[in-house]
């Protein structure tokens, strides 16, 4: 008898396992790193050093112009 | 300050897909997402013209009105960017953006859409720069490793560009003035806008009544 009303309470509570919910409070963004922050790594281009605004910004011009297939038929 | 854009030119693109594929490789996008794209207009027309599509990250950008978790953010550089672990997979972005990129993962069973993924002019996200984190949610940060989107490096016909808006400008206005054609930049006005576009009317200044 008692192992009848053990199955009955089991498979009357067994649907309820999917009633549990996630907590839903609001994560705010994250801030972002600079661009220019970064750590040495081993897919660092060629001849920059990260960790430099200035740097950074010399390397990113350089880099478009050698999209510049005129620079290199002049 | 740079200012990253994206040029497509169409009078050079030939629909061969390598800035997808150099996409999909670099950043290990997962199946069904697609972050860049070629379209071709009049395929198979005399004519016919192509254009790769992605994030353009406008100067205004309308993903970033409309997301209702304000889960975007633009960096210095202008690069629009959005954090994962706040984005719900609404889908609101989707249909404000008029290039189509919010891309939607299927995730789990029932077809459950995850959370957007899109271009990130691979520049990452908001995880420490070249992290696994990042990585993981967000692909490469070439950016921070001083180098500039994949798609736009590997374009073998250097129809698309990446990088600073005045170099790109410079760049395509060369080409431009040697070819004599083509001076068309599609999207351009629509991402980052034109000098009179978005401004509210003048108004009219009444004149004055005579007496």
């Amino acid at each position: 008898m008692n192992r009848v009303l053990l199955i009955a309470a089991v498979a009357a509570l067994a649907p309820l396992a999917a009633c549990t919910e996630k907590v839903q409070t609001a994560t705010p963004r994250k801030t972002d790193e600079k661009v220019w922050q970064s750590n040495d790594n081993t897919f660092t281009a060629a001849g920059y050093k990260a960790g430099d605004k200035a740097a950074w910004d010399d390397q990113s011009r350089a880099r478009a112009q050698s999209q510049n297939e005129y620079v290199k038929t002049k | 300050m740079a200012r990253m854009k994206f040029i497509c030119d169409a009078e050079r693109c030939i629909e061969c897909n390598s800035c997808v594929t150099a996409c999909k490789a670099e950043h290990d996008v997962p199946w069904g997402v697609n972050r860049r794209r070629v379209v071709t207009l009049n395929d198979g027309v005399p004519g016919e013209k192509s254009i790769s599509v992605a994030c353009m990250h406008c100067s205004d950008a309308p993903c970033m009105a409309v997301c209702p978790v304000d889960c975007f953010y633009r960096t210095d550089e202008g690069v629009v960017l959005h954090d994962k672990d706040v984005c719900i997979g609404c889908g609101y972005c989707s249909y404000a953006c008029p290039f189509g990129a919010p891309q939607f993962p299927t995730n789990g069973t029932f077809g459950l859409r995850g959370k957007m993924d899109k271009c990130t002019f691979c520049a990452g996200g908001p995880e420490a720069n070249g992290s696994d984190a990042e990585y993981e949610k967000y692909g490469r940060n070439r950016l921070s490793e001083g180098k500039l989107p994949a798609c736009a490096e590997m374009c073998s016909t250097k129809a698309l560009l990446g990088g600073d808006g005045d170099v790109l400008a410079d760049i395509f206005r060369t080409r431009v003035l040697n070819r004599g054609k083509g001076s068309e930049v599609w999207g351009w006005g629509t991402a980052y806008g034109k000098p009179t576009q978005g401004m509210p009317a003048q108004p009219v200044p009444k004149e004055p009544k005579k007496s």
